[in-house]
């Protein structure tokens, strides 16, 4: 006689239970919502990663592109997008024969793909450079390097970023 | 408002291939933040950066937004005159930025042996 009532008090209980945790649920989906919203506005959900040849194609028309002799160093792991250690090595003999006259930066979701543009020369003796960059999200980098007879060579490192620039207002 | 600092190494020999750290104090906006209001800052950053050797140029930079503010900049020289090195920097404000340093190269092998 009295397990009915329990019954019902306790299937009761249970959609009251579940109808809270529902409403609970959709409350705490809301700002996660807005928060999607906020960083698609901010460009960075809509930046999608460029192809290899999006990157290279405004610099290399129809010169050799040999991926060989420049080796970029990036951190693996970049807990901020605003800085990133960058440093570059490139083996050159670096003479009026034989020399490095320009260096590209390139970012494959940055909104600006090209990060920066080096001009160098004999002179210069070594063809290495650093710098800090940022970098909005998990992408990879090119160094391009354009020797003195016109060909290219380039290298490509990976990087995850933990917090990309160009979101928030740091 | 903006101002540079030149890192060298104490002793430059000529014939030396030697490193020059180059600071720049420049805020680089990159005009895709907003401020505390939410108003856009406006993009400002360094056009381009030229170092001359007495009056020859010897390194370009070029960077655009994806640069770090207060950008660093590390490159290399032969050492083989001494003279007067002139930093200048143009940014989207038409700001020109300058830094001068007086480089002394010594010469090789003078009252010491080489030590390399």
């Amino acid at each position: 006689m009295t397990l009915p009532v329990l019954s019902r008090r306790q299937s009761l209980a249970q959609l009251f239970k579940a109808t809270l945790g529902a409403s609970l649920v959709g409350w705490l989906a809301t700002p996660a919502q807005a928060q999607v919203d906020k960083l698609t506005l901010s460009g960075l959900s809509e930046a999608r990663l460029r192809t290899f040849e999006e990157m290279v194609r405004p610099y290399v028309q129809n010169q050799d592109l040999k991926k060989e002799r420049v080796s970029l160093s990036l951190p693996m792991l970049a807990d901020n997008g605003h800085m990133v250690p960058l440093s570059l090595k490139i083996d050159s003999p670096m003479t009026e024969a034989s020399h490095i006259t320009h260096v590209y930066l390139i970012s494959q979701r940055n909104p600006v793909p090209l990060m920066a543009k080096f001009v160098m020369g004999p002179w210069s003796g070594r063809a290495d450079l650093s710098t800090r960059v940022r970098l909005s999200g998990n992408q990879s980098v090119i160094a391009l390097a354009r020797l003195s007879d016109g060909n290219f060579i380039f290298d490509v490192q990976e990087v995850v970023v933990t917090e990309a620039a160009c979101v928030d207002n740091g | 408002m903006s101002s540079a600092r030149l890192q060298l190494p104490p002793r430059i020999v000529q014939g030396d291939v030697f490193k020059l750290r180059l600071l720049v104090n420049h805020p680089m906006d990159s005009g895709f933040l907003r401020d505390i209001d939410g108003v856009i800052i406006q993009r400002n950053v360094i056009r381009h950066l030229i170092c001359t050797l007495n009056g020859r140029e010897v390194f370009r930079v070029e960077p655009t937004t994806g640069v770090a503010a207060n950008p660093l900049f590390e490159f290399y020289l032969r050492a083989t005159e001494s003279g007067d090195m002139l930093f200048r920097w143009v940014d989207d404000k038409a700001y020109i930025g300058e830094l001068r340093h007086s480089l002394v190269v010594e010469p090789a092998n003078s009252s010491q042996p080489a030590s390399n």
